[in-house]
């Protein structure tokens, strides 16, 4: 029974939240509720092209350095089986693209790489002073006004997807955009990618596109063995995939 | 190009430098020294007094260094405070300020205070100046030597001592147990590691309390007591031969297991840790000690013999459980986690974690323990002059 | 009499010694007393400095400055998002989303553009030369998908600038054209 109190305090609330209802972000409204998301990525390695427009776009967004990557691509030549080293390059974490594969026959196929946003992550388990966490909607940041530079976490992240930056002298990574995600907008290397090979995914929302991929198609994580629990899901990773 | 193979592109630049060699050296180096000060105190093995008092000056020399290396190295000095303030429970890294902490206070100072009060007292009536304002403010403002505050003295500093082992196991076990609980590196990720560190610590922290005896006796003119030497070698030949085993055992269980790791970390020691692995960590600072002081136990060597291979294998033990830091912290990064590739470590001369500054940490204890044995004097009472 | 045959005589003493000191010879362990009393004070100074230093918002969400969540979803945006473009440009909208290209959003050509987006009057978008743009995502290379549209540009277009002979929002379409004939 809503009370007439109530309809009054409601009302406001709802004219605000109404243009971005209408426009389709209705999480943009300014009370983004963390506790109703639950955010992953889906990458689907057989629509990665390796144009490196993901790359471009993170470090433009988050001002990353240079030499320092929050994303990457990996090029892979598979002639062998899964034990088999595959050869493998990421010239410069692919942000100006590839050159011509000197190679000839096998498999050929480009890996997007970012943090995983693990739910058991390593990195957050070794921070000494509570510097890189876990926000309540599933994404692993860090704290960079807290953190020591002691570098732990990135000695304990499998993935690789940490660096120190040179000017802050702290830890960082891929932060999927939070700044950009609370707002209704989405991660600003899914934005960019020309082939929807990146999507970000909600898994607490029921009726979004990529959650439901998730659930009727076959995905893989990397390094499972390591139990980290990772968000990032590819769909078609061969299994020669580091 | 800097790194050989591929390696994923934020790997290629090491994060842990020579200075994260030092510290673990550093500490082990103390516990090493308490233990043996330790054997004394716990296990009345009396043979080892003469170096009792000097241990112990030692291991404070050690300890006060510790912590450079690791605010030299973080990238925000400044806050290195909020890992008292708010340190997380589930990192070794924050647990350990704390271990560090309580070692300094309620273990190493607390029995120094304990074994030199006497000393103190009486020093705190006999100087003047400076020197006699700063032995009264060591004294708390006591001066009982009475019979019976000599004997709360001796007793609360064998409980001391008592606690100080698992502390000292604690001080540098931790140390292992931060690389060792990585499951990312396959290098470091062992349930050995804080053990294998543990012994090593031991090992070198034996060997460096025989060689700074050794070394002040000859510098003062006085007889080495061999008696005490002899017995220091002992003890360092059964802890090496321990620490060797384990070294071993972890060796043997990786290559019989082979896991994805194996053949990477393989390729690596035989290339790129050829040198500081084979040749200085388990050739010269492992075998040539334990088979030259092996010999020693079940051969007549003659003194003057005994002395200069107790020196040389000091050394090289020093030399040896130095590399296998190095071996351990810089080994464990110079490999991608993909297994695909490998990178270089360029160590700078001078930088604010560069060979200057990583030599200069490693000779300052000896500085400040020259200092410390002008202000509480650890030489035995019963000493002999050198025949010139 | 030496330390070591002191403790053993301590040792030696029943229930250890310690609870044999009565009352009157308290003062020997005064210094002890002393020691501990110095060590209260250092213990409560630390107490105190932590109390002071602890940022207030620590723990609000987990082990972290829960302030830390809302400054780091404060940060600068520098894509508006192909939604924000689509609301002042809606005649290109309509010929994109016709073509090949629907999914491709504008600022993964057009870089980022939210200042634009923000105060269109003030910041004028520079063209991105079509020569050097459609190379990245469509030069041949055997690691991209085979069903996925690529040339060796040098033999395709000799060098010509791209869209010569096609429309960027659609490519398919010739330029000028608005439907595919």
């Amino acid at each position: 029974m809503i009370t007439r109190r109530r309809l009054l305090l409601l009302l406001p609330a709802a004219a605000i939240a109404y243009p971005y209802v209408l426009m389709g972000t209705p999480e943009a409204a300014p009370n983004y509720d963390r506790a109703k998301h639950w955010w992953g990525m889906l990458l689907q390695v057989d629509k990665c092209i390796g144009c490196g427009n993901c790359v471009r776009a993170c470090s433009a967004e988050n001002n990353v350095p240079e030499g320092y990557y929050r994303t990457w691509v990996e090029r892979y030549h598979v002639t062998g089986g899964p034990e088999e080293p595959p050869n493998v390059d990421s010239p410069e974490g692919g942000i100006k693209g590839f050159p011509p594969s000197p190679y000839t026959g096998g498999k050929n196929f480009f890996v997007p790489k970012m943090c995983n946003h693990c739910v058991d992550s390593p990195c957050t388990q070794v921070c000494p002073v509570g510097a890189t966490l876990h926000t309540p909607d599933g994404v692993v940041l860090v704290d960079d006004k807290y953190c020591l530079g002691c570098r732990y976490c990135i000695q304990a992240c499998p993935y690789g997807c940490r660096f120190l930056n040179p000017v802050k002298r702290t830890a960082e990574k891929c932060s999927l955009c939070y700044h950009r995600i609370t707002k209704g907008l989405t991660t600003a290397c899914c934005e960019n990618c020309p082939t929807g090979a990146r999507q970000l995914a909600d898994l607490k929302n029921p009726d979004d596109p990529i959650h439901e991929f998730l659930r009727t198609h076959s995905v893989q994580v990397l390094k499972p063995h390591l139990a980290t629990g990772a968000k990032a899901y590819y769909h078609d990773l061969d299994g020669s995939v580091r | 190009m800097p790194f050989d193979g591929f390696m994923y592109p934020n790997e290629v630049e090491l994060q842990w430098s020579v200075l994260i060699v030092v510290y673990p050296f550093v500490t082990g180096l103390v516990a090493g020294a308490f233990i043996l000060a330790s054997l004394e105190r716990i296990f009345h093995v009396e043979a080892v007094k003469p170096t009792y008092r000097l241990a112990l000056l030692t291991a404070l020399s050690f300890l006060l260094v510790a912590p450079l290396p690791l605010q030299l190295h973080l990238g925000r000095p400044e806050r290195s405070l909020e890992m008292y303030l708010t340190p997380h429970t589930s990192s070794a890294m924050a647990m350990f300020g704390f271990v560090y902490l309580w070692y300094l206070m309620a273990v190493i100072l607390l029995e120094v205070w304990l074994e030199y009060r006497k000393e103190i007292v009486l020093l705190s009536q006999s100087t003047t100046g400076v020197k006699r304002l700063m032995y009264r403010v060591l004294t708390l403002g006591s001066s009982n030597l009475s019979e019976g505050a000599l004997k709360v003295d001796d007793k609360v500093g064998w409980v001391i001592t008592l606690i100080g082992i698992p502390s000292a196991f604690l001080l540098h076990g931790y140390v292992g147990f931060i690389f060792g609980s990585i499951k990312a590196n396959p290098w470091w990720n062992t349930p050995l590691m804080p053990v294998v560190f543990l012994f090593s610590a031991m090992v070198s922290g034996i060997a460096i309390v025989l060689l700074i005896y050794m070394a002040s006796a000859h510098l003062r003119h006085k007889v080495i007591d061999m008696r005490c030497v002899d017995t220091i070698a002992q003890y360092l030949l059964y802890t090496f031969i321990i620490d060797f085993g384990l070294e071993m055992l972890d060796l043997i269980h990786r290559i019989y297991e082979a896991d994805e790791s194996f053949h990477s970390l393989n390729f690596m020691m035989h290339t790129k840790l050829f040198f500081s692995q084979v040749v200085l960590q388990i050739a010269l600072g492992t075998l040539v000690p334990i088979l030259t002081l092996g010999f020693i136990q079940i051969f007549h060597v003659p003194e003057q013999v005994r002395k200069f291979c107790y020196a040389v294998c000091g050394t090289l033990t020093i030399i040896g459980i130095f590399a296998m830091r190095w071996n351990v912290v810089i080994g464990g990064q110079l490999f991608s986690k993909s297994f695909l590739g490998y990178t270089t470590y360029k160590v700078d001369l001078i930088s604010r974690e560069g060979e200057l500054i990583a030599a200069g940490l490693l000779l300052l204890p000896f500085f400040i323990l020259a200092v410390m044995v002008k202000i509480l004097p650890p030489w035995p009472r019963d000493e002999v002059n050198a025949a010139d | 009499m030496t330390y070591f045959s002191l403790a053993q005589e301590v040792a030696q003493q029943p229930s250890g010694g310690l609870h044999g000191v009565s009352l009157a010879t308290f003062k020997d362990a005064e210094h002890i007393v002393r020691l501990a009393v110095a060590s209260a004070i250092v213990l409560v100074i630390f107490l105190l400095v932590r109390a002071h230093f602890i940022p207030k918002s620590f723990g609000q969400y987990g082990h972290y400055r829960g302030d830390a969540l809302a400054e780091l979803s404060a940060k600068p945006i520098h894509y508006a998002g192909h939604q924000a473009c689509e609301q002042c440009h809606p005649d290109v909208l309509d010929v994109k989303k016709m073509g090949k290209h629907a999914g491709v959003n504008c600022e993964g050509c057009h870089g980022p553009l939210a200042t634009h987006a923000d105060d269109p009057g003030s910041v004028t978008p520079v063209l991105p030369d079509t020569k050097v743009l459609c190379a990245r995502c469509h030069e041949e290379n055997l690691a991209k998908p085979k069903s996925f549209p690529q040339v060796v540009t040098a033999e395709h277009s000799g060098g010509e600038a791209c869209k010569t002979c096609h429309q960027p929002h659609s490519p398919l379409l010739a330029p000028g054209e608005k439907t595919k004939s």
